[in-house]
């Protein structure tokens, strides 16, 4: 099941830069929501604060507290490969092991940790396929076919089995469906619809017809800041804010 | 730029509404002509502008669809383009109401002219002033304008009512005027429906402004 994801007053830098100011949002759990804002705006390195990824950049550093279920993300003693095994991620490219068969793929982040049992890792990874809603279209190529033989919207979807199979609780999608046809990109949104029953989705998009789709809450963010975070029918038909409204009917700057 | 030509879309829609208002006050305004002379070519131009309001109907209906499918537009301009439609179909209605008046009025004039309590140009005069300044508070998004035409409702509710209980007076006090009482009576209802438009308009002007709904007594914003 997803948990819910509490930050308070997180501040990110790059060196000196303040990337993120302050930042106060709560995520429900089993829910899908989505982070806009134009480039730059802070909405990628938001979401890459909640799993410690953002800090595997040279001199890239958070502050802040950010509570996912019942870990202290930034806590003393947090283990972040820990904090990336219950977060999971998916990035706008898909990036496959483009020469491992797609179960190995799959089974990649569970051997990583350590993972051995062969019967129980079969099962881990057709779960994974199913719930990606992937499983029908390879189910028969398991072994025989590479990562990098599918085709874009596949692999995208062969990157969230494997993100799945080490059974997350938040999965953190950022531009998802950005590289994929309108079908590739219809399909990860059913799926990210369906994934919200077993996991809490954030969802980052430039795309805001698929924030309007997908996502039951849509935070604005510019220059570094919360502006807005509402139920995403509110923001999309009344916004509260000058600045968002601005945005999100392409009268920016 | 792509957002350039949504612009150009939008103001035209709204050029083209406004026309569209031109059109439907013309009518109302030939249509009390025509009861306040007797004089039936008044009529016929509201049986012709009524082909014109129908043909800037379907121009508004098409040009605001092909602005949602093709600019897939949100917020205000979501709420305009939604207003835009509904207060197309409130005008269309107003020309239909014109013309119910017109035929009222034929009817009328077939017959010798009855005196009647009741001061009608008064009321459409009532009706017009509405359906003009809700008209304004579209053209510059004026939501404190809309609200004032709010308020004239009631007025011209009550001028309806007043109507109704003197023409059945006098119906019954004078059979041989029913004819043309029951005629003045379904006019005073006829401007009444457009009064009923005009809030209406100014109803979709306040959402398209505020994002609120005001509709059936209330302020209701989105939660």
């Amino acid at each position: 099941m997803g948990v819910g994801i509490e930050v308070r007053g997180l501040n990110a830098y790059y060196g000196k830069h303040l990337a993120l100011k302050s930042i106060d949002m709560t995520v429900p759990a089993n829910h899908v929501t989505a982070v806009i804002g134009p480039s730059g705006c802070g909405k990628s390195t938001f979401v890459r604060c909640l799993n410690r990824m953002h800090e595997t950049i040279p001199e890239a550093s958070a502050e802040g507290d950010v509570k996912v279920g019942d870990i202290s993300v930034y806590g003393e003693g947090t283990d972040p490969v820990e904090v990336r095994r219950r977060i999971g991620m998916v990035f706008q490219k898909p990036n496959p092991f483009p020469t491992m068969s797609i179960y190995d793929n799959v089974a990649a982040g569970l051997r990583l940790n350590g993972f051995r049992n062969r019967k129980q890792m079969d099962e881990l990874v057709e779960r994974s396929l199913k719930l990606s809603a992937l499983w029908d279209e390879v189910k028969d190529t398991l072994h025989k076919k590479s990562g990098a033989s599918l085709s874009g919207g596949q692999q995208q979807r062969l990157c969230i089995a494997r993100s799945l199979a080490v059974e997350p609780e938040v999965l953190l999608m950022d531009e998802p469906a950005s590289a994929l046809d309108p079908i590739s990109t219809s399909k990860i949104e059913e799926l990210i619809f369906q994934l919200k029953q077993h996991y809490t989705v954030v969802i980052v998009t430039h795309n805001m017809q698929q924030a309007a789709r997908v996502a039951e809450l849509t935070g604005f963010f510019l220059m570094g800041s919360l502006i807005e975070y509402d139920k995403t029918e509110k923001i999309f038909t009344a916004p509260a804010d000058k600045r968002t409204e601005d945005y999100i009917t392409g009268r920016f700057g | 730029m792509t957002r350039s030509r949504f612009q150009n879309g939008l103001d035209e829609l709204k050029e083209k509404l406004l026309r569209m208002g031109g059109l439907a006050e013309q009518a109302i305004d030939q249509a009390i002509e025509a009861y306040r002379t007797r004089d039936a070519k008044y009529c016929q131009k509201v049986l012709i502008n009524e082909n014109d309001i129908n043909q800037a109907e379907r121009e508004i209906d098409e040009l605001a669809l092909d602005l949602l499918a093709m600019q897939q537009p949100m917020a205000i301009d979501l709420r305009f383009i939604m207003a835009v439609v509904k207060i197309n179909a409130d005008l269309e209605r107003v020309g239909d109401q014109a013309v119910n008046i017109a035929q009222r009025v034929l009817d009328l004039i077939s017959e010798p002219e009855v005196q009647l309590p009741v001061d009608i140009p008064r009321m459409g005069a009532s009706v017009t002033a509405m359906v003009q300044r809700s008209l304004e508070s579209f053209l510059d998004g004026k939501a404190e304008v809309a609200e004032a035409v709010l308020q004239m409702d009631n007025v011209v509710d009550r001028m309806k009512d007043e109507a109704f209980v003197v023409l059945v007076q006098k119906m019954i006090a004078e059979p041989q005027t029913t004819r043309a009482a029951l005629n003045v009576l379904l006019i005073a209802r006829n401007l009444e429906r457009i009064a009923d438009h005009a809030t209406n308009i100014a109803e979709d002007v306040i959402f398209w402004v505020r994002g609120a709904d005001v509709r059936h007594g209330g302020a209701h914003f989105r939660a």
